[in-house]
């Protein structure tokens, strides 16, 4: 188990943009994935109040999601994001690590369906939520 | 009475760019994705600037689709502010150093944002244009198309909703 997670690990840090980003997978097993990102103040959107912007926060719910659909039991080979939604509930705090997590709760031989959130140290609030869809790609 | 002559195109032309690039220069993140705007009279068109970092896929290789995701945004935030602020830059009643400190200027807030992805992004420049479906007191609704090569080919496309700044007296 530990070995799929080095390995998994290895596939996420090969990502030239996860890289830029300083993505780390922290979990991943049966159809579920956890993904933490670093404060960065390069991430900035919003100058006057530090917020990270909430397109990096976009970047590691996709990223998650498709670590997610390759870890399902039915193993694919590759995913590509199909659709992607993400609702803001609020501004993460400045300062503090962003950890995503996503569940495949459904696949079919040629679609996986999945769902993330995206929180910041204050665990209870939500800082995003994302659902998307998701190709599977020769199982 | 004759009409008052029109201020030169330089003059013109300064103003706006003085404008746009305060509006887009001022975001660490913008600079970090290495977007930036074309302007042609108001309409803007966003440009991500390829580079080795913004890929997803190695093996493809492939823009990362949240880099994708990402840019369709920006586009449509900077495209929603740039309207809503382009009647006060042309007043002269904003101008650039207002739009980097003060505190009055605030922009738009995603409420969500949803993407299509239509094809894979290819390892080379990208374009984006935002247009607004509707921009009301409180809440605005902005499609966004993203092309490479042809612009009938699109790569993307994204909706999202976006809550507007409130002036300061309606704020509790």
């Amino acid at each position: 188990m530990a070995d799929k997670l080095q390995l998994a690990r290895q596939f996420i840090e090969a990502i030239p943009h996860a890289r830029a980003l300083g993505l780390e997978l922290t979990h991943i097993s049966n159809g579920e994935a956890e993904i933490t990102m670093p404060y960065n103040e390069a991430l900035i959107g919003d100058p006057r109040t530090g917020v990270i912007h909430g397109g990096a926060v976009s970047t590691m719910l996709d990223t998650c999601c498709g670590a997610a659909v390759m870890s399902h039991p039915t193993q694919p080979s590759s995913t590509a994001t199909i659709d992607l939604r993400i609702d803001y509930m609020r501004a993460a705090t400045p300062g503090q690590t962003i950890t995503t997590r996503a569940t495949c709760y459904h696949i079919t031989r040629n679609v996986a369906f999945v769902r993330a959130t995206a929180t910041d140290e204050d665990r209870d609030n939500p800082v995003a939520t994302a659902s998307g869809a998701f190709t599977v790609e020769g199982k | 009475m004759a009409r008052s002559r029109p201020e030169p195109m330089q003059v013109v032309k300064q103003r706006r760019d003085t404008a746009l690039n305060a509006l887009v220069e001022g975001v660490p993140y913008i600079r970090f994705l290495n977007i930036s705007f074309d302007r042609r009279g108001d309409e803007l068109t966003g440009v991500l600037n390829f580079d080795e970092k913004l890929i997803g896929n190695p093996l493809l290789p492939a823009l990362h689709g949240g880099v994708t995701a990402a840019f369709l945004e920006v586009t449509a935030v900077i495209t929603l502010s740039w309207e809503r602020m382009f009647p006060q830059i042309e007043s002269g009643e904003l101008d650039a150093a207002d739009i980097l400190k003060s505190k009055e200027v605030r922009f738009p807030k995603t409420i969500d944002f949803t993407v299509d992805f239509l094809r894979s992004g290819l390892p080379r420049d990208a374009y984006a244009r935002a247009f607004i479906n509707r921009s009301g007191r409180r809440y605005a609704s902005v499609r966004v198309e993203a092309w490479q090569d042809h612009h009938t080919k699109l790569f993307a496309q994204g909706t999202g909703h976006f809550l507007m700044p409130q002036p300061k007296a309606d704020k509790e």
